[in-house]
């Protein structure tokens, strides 16, 4: 049911620049309505140009402004490009872009226009403030909530497409003969004779033209990438270890170092003496930075030691003592004045409530840590010239600004090389490491330092997933569900995260009850109200961030009531579902998994789940096995609605990721805070899947909708709730809490 | 201290209780081997100790028993081993940062075993953490390396 019906296709403007020797293409942006925070965007009729296409004598360079965290983004960018520029992937080089303002990442702006759709009783202002909020968010180069590949779909092909249509432009003037005669294939631009002209030699010529605008694009049955398998550019270095990430950055010269942060969240440094530190093989200094202190050695492990050795006083933290208290301000939060928004709210759900019996149930959803498997790290050098920075990060630009602010210089004069990151889920949407890397860097100007994270900091200072919770109530009537009432309560992602940027983010926040107030169910009384709990710990976007949480509760919610409604899981959703995509992802998936009914034999059981985030509706079969070793997780089967499938492999990969991110982290993750000190610190108490965990994951792409969707996000938020389905089928044990390892065993 | 990694002898002045990873990474400039836990839970640093999987995390420098084999020494883009080209085939990986680690334990399985059943691959490899969840193509991966080095 996306809103984007289609990119609008002349919404953006082809653009062309003279570069040094050559000539770049891409697409102009102008001044836009919502301001950039940074910068209080362009000057009326300023344009800045967000360059896709490099060519100049050296050869043909595909820009690629949506990081990599592992998804296989770069690729499938350059693909969209190279599909109608004409090149071969594998002689073209790929660049990831600088920070540049010009890349802007327009496609997290619908999902917002949704929530903001006019409802009764929805204060416009506050409204405006999350629009705007995410769209700064947005205007960041941001990588985040799925949206590289709709984003990128039309405007890389078309830069594409531009750049061959006057290329061959070129090409004719200098031939004598009608662009139409030409052809290009491989780079090279080809007459009826034979002659060839490659783009490099063109790149002059064309550099002094208008470029061409309003190329109609290939269609998909013309593709020569899309669509159909690819070999991934980055595969052979990941399949031999010699593929770079930040961690493995090395500068001559280049100083190590470590830090040693107060232990519990939001603490502070009160005093420290390092000299046991100092006094260390290989340490060269230590510094105060933010959150504590930081040691620089010459390895890394040298100032793993030697932060360790720091004898320091902390400052406390503000958050609850014990994890009670969190759970109590949630529960607290359930009150008239902390209400945040109710977009959805059909029929008469109050008056619905005394009809029939009354179902009710509390579901929670704990911290998570992001945890991607290489800990963040970060290189910054202050020197003459100006500052580099060399990290993994999805947020170059607030990057870029707050290390000018550390280093007292001009945005402009800080570099920012973002490198491969080993993994992000959403944590390199936070920049600490490199704010403490830089803090060091100012007080060794020359030197490249790099700071490493051990996994017990990074763990232990992430900024967590959020933590929720949600009451159910609802009614049934003659086997059907009659009134369905949510209401979810957590602090909100989005002020704790862009508070640390220093933006204030006004009005309702959208991910409270994303996942649970756009789900496509005509149920006949339906509300989704959310309530903006006391921010507790801080907390940043977690892969499908709010949908994360409110997957699982909406889907427990229809699940207890269709229970009690006596009706089918799967047929009682496809008989309330509303949206003819969605229906299309619940009838797939049933026949996936040859679905008759939640039982499948003596302690075995299936359960059904879909959500629909990030525009995409996602539904998942999950089969359980109750064995005498624990739980087994045999088989799951996915359907996703994407619109079209870019890359098939990558999409497989991705899905089934998803859904072993979601099922692990619900089999036996938590972050627990005593008294704000985190009591998982590594992957011995925060286990996730296993490989002999995993079952067999059935995948399949639905390509009804026009709007072409990232699906890095959706397989994540359905994957939780149908496996509480497929247990309680198999067992009778109804789980309402993440995660599940506190109330079931589950199979090494 | 000397060590012998991926076929050369390094001349090495750095603690005994050094971890060999850091030796690897920071001393002799390995850096196919990763660092992601430190504590023997994720797998990401294994390499071979005279053709045994361990992980080198683990091992202090001065109790190295034996010749080191990396990921960089395993194989290499241009003579890939029977598992790094099968990890290419399945095209493995995600972000690939654990995959260094998981083509280790594979390799060392594979000169045990044949031809492992799935329950032999689960019990090798659930030591290896793929937080980007790319598990069914590791075991897809292993049977067909397993394939290859059976036809030799
Ligand atoms: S780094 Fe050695 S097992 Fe994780
Ligand atoms: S591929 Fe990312 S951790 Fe395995």
């Amino acid at each position: 049911m996306g809103k984007v019906k289609t990119i609008a296709r002349r919404s953006f403007l082809i653009g062309s620049a003279a570069i040094a020797g050559g000539v770049a293409f891409g697409v102009w942006r102008y001044k836009t309505p919502y301001a950039n925070p940074l910068e209080g965007g362009l000057r009326a009729g300023e344009a800045a140009l967000t360059p896709y296409v490099k060519i100049d004598a050296t050869g043909v360079t595909l820009i690629t402004p949506r990081a990599d965290k592992g998804q296989g983004a770069y690729h499938v960018q350059a693909a969209l490009i190279a599909e109608e520029l004409d090149v071969d992937l594998e002689a073209v080089k790929i660049d990831p872009g600088p920070p540049d303002r010009a890349y802007w990442n327009t496609a997290l702006a619908p999902e917002v226009a949704e929530f903001s759709a006019p409802q009764e009783g929805f204060v416009r202002d506050a409204l405006t403030g999350v629009l705007s909020s995410v769209m700064k968010f947005a205007g960041l180069q941001i990588t985040g909530g799925s949206t590289t590949v709709p984003d990128g779909f039309v405007k890389l092909r078309a830069a594409g497409a531009s750049a061959r249509e006057t290329l061959k432009l070129a090409a004719a003037a200098r031939l004598g003969v009608e662009a139409s005669a030409l052809r290009t294939e491989a780079g090279r631009v080809i007459a009826p004779d034979g002659t060839a002209l490659t783009y490099e030699e063109l790149a002059a010529d064309v550099a002094k033209m208008k470029p061409v605008q309003d190329v109609a694009l290939r269609a998909p049955e013309g593709w020569r990438y899309l669509g159909k398998p690819m070999q991934r550019l980055d595969i052979l270095a990941k399949s031999t270890g010699t593929q770079a990430y930040g961690i493995d950055f090395e500068i001559e010269g280049m100083a190590h170092a470590a830090v040693k942060l107060a232990p519990a969240q939001g603490g502070g440094l009160l005093s420290y003496d390092a000299s046991a530190a100092l006094a260390m093989r290989g340490v060269r200094g230590a510094y105060a930075v933010s959150g504590g202190v930081a040691v620089v050695a010459d390895n890394t492990w040298r100032a793993f030691q030697a932060a360790e050795a720091v004898e320091a006083e902390w400052r406390a933290s503000a958050m609850p003592a014990s994890m009670e208290d969190h759970w109590a301000a949630l529960e607290a939060a359930f009150v008239p004045s902390h209400q945040d928004s109710r977009v959805r709210d059909y029929g008469d759900v109050d008056a619905a409530m005394v009809d029939g019996a009354l179902v009710t149930a509390d579901y929670r959803a704990p911290y998570l840590a992001h945890a991607p498997l290489e800990p963040v790290s970060a290189c910054v050098r202050v020197g003459e010239d100006g500052v580099d920075v060399w990290t993994g990060t999805q947020i170059p630009r607030f990057v870029q600004a707050n290390v000018a602010k550390i280093a007292g210089v001009e945005a402009a004069q800080v570099r920012v090389h973002v490198l491969m990151m080993g993994g992000s889920f959403g944590h390199r949407l936070e920049d600490d490491v490199v704010r403490q890397a830089a803090e060091v860097a100012v007080q060794m100007r020359g030197v490249p330092v790099k700071l490493t994270y051990s996994r017990e900091t990074d763990m232990a200072h992430d900024y967590t997933r959020q933590i929720a919770m949600a009451k159910m109530r609802g009614t049934v009537k003659d086997g059907r569900v009659e009134a369905y009432d949510l209401s979810i309560a957590m602090p909100s992602v989005v002020v704790s995260q862009m508070g640390r940027q220093g933006l204030s983010v006004p009005g309702p926040d959208s991910q409270i009850v994303a996942g649970a107030f756009e789900q496509p169910f005509a149920i006949p009384h339906h509300r989704v109200t959310g309530y903006r709990a006391d921010p507790l710990a801080p907390l940043s976007s977690w892969r499908s961030v709010g949908a994360s949480t409110n997957g699982f509760f909406y889907n427990l919610g229809l699940e207890e009531l269709i229970e009690a409604a006596g009706a089918d899981p799967l047929e009682e959703r496809l008989r309330l579902v509303s949206d003819p995509l969605a229906k299309q992802v619940l009838e797939a998936v049933g026949e996936m998994s040859g679905w008759d009914g939640p039982r499948m034999g003596a302690r075995r059981g299936r359960g059904v789940a879909m959500t629909r985030s990030f525009g995409v509706h996602c539904a998942e079969v999950v089969e359980v096995r109750d064995t005498d070793a624990g739980l087994v997780i045999d088989k799951v089967y996915v359907a996703a609605e994407v619109g079209r499938v870019l890359d098939p492999v990558s999409f497989e990969n991705q899905v089934q990721g998803g859904v072993v991110f979601g099922l692990g982290h619900a089999m036996n993750c938590e972050i627990t805070y005593e008294n704000g000190v985190a009591e998982q610190q590594n992957f011995d108490s925060f286990e996730g899947m296993r490989l002999s965990q995993c079952p067999e994951i059935v995948v399949r792409g639905l390509e009804n909708g026009t709007s072409v969707r990232g699906v890095g996000e959706p397989p994540v938020p359905p994957a939780a709730p149908a496996l509480a389905a497929a247990i309680h089928a198999a067992t009778g044990v109804r789980l309402r809490e993440m995660p599940f390892s506190k109330f079931v065993e589950f199979a090494g | 201290m000397q060590l012998t990694v991926d076929g050369k002898t390094y001349d090495l002045d750095v603690e005994g209780e050094m971890p060999l990873l850091w030796v690897l990474r920071d001393e002799i400039g390995i850096k196919g081997v990763k660092y992601g836990c430190g504590v023997a839970a994720c797998g990401a640093c294994t390499v071979h100790i005279d053709g045994e999987a361990v992980r080198s995390c683990q091992v202090a420098a001065e109790d190295v028993w034996g010749a080191v084999t990396t990921i960089n020494g395993l194989g290499s883009p241009e003579a890939l081993h029977a598992v790094q080209a099968a990890w290419v085939t399945h095209q493995v990986a995600q972000c690939g940062y654990c995959q260094s680690g998981q083509m280790m334990q594979a390799a060392a399985l594979l000169a045990e075993v044949a031809a492992p059943s799935d329950s032999e691959i689960d019990e090798a490899m659930r030591g290896n953490l793929c937080r980007c969840g790319t598990y069914p193509r590791i075991r897809a991966a292993v049977k067909t390396a397993a394939k290859t080095l059976a036809e030799g």
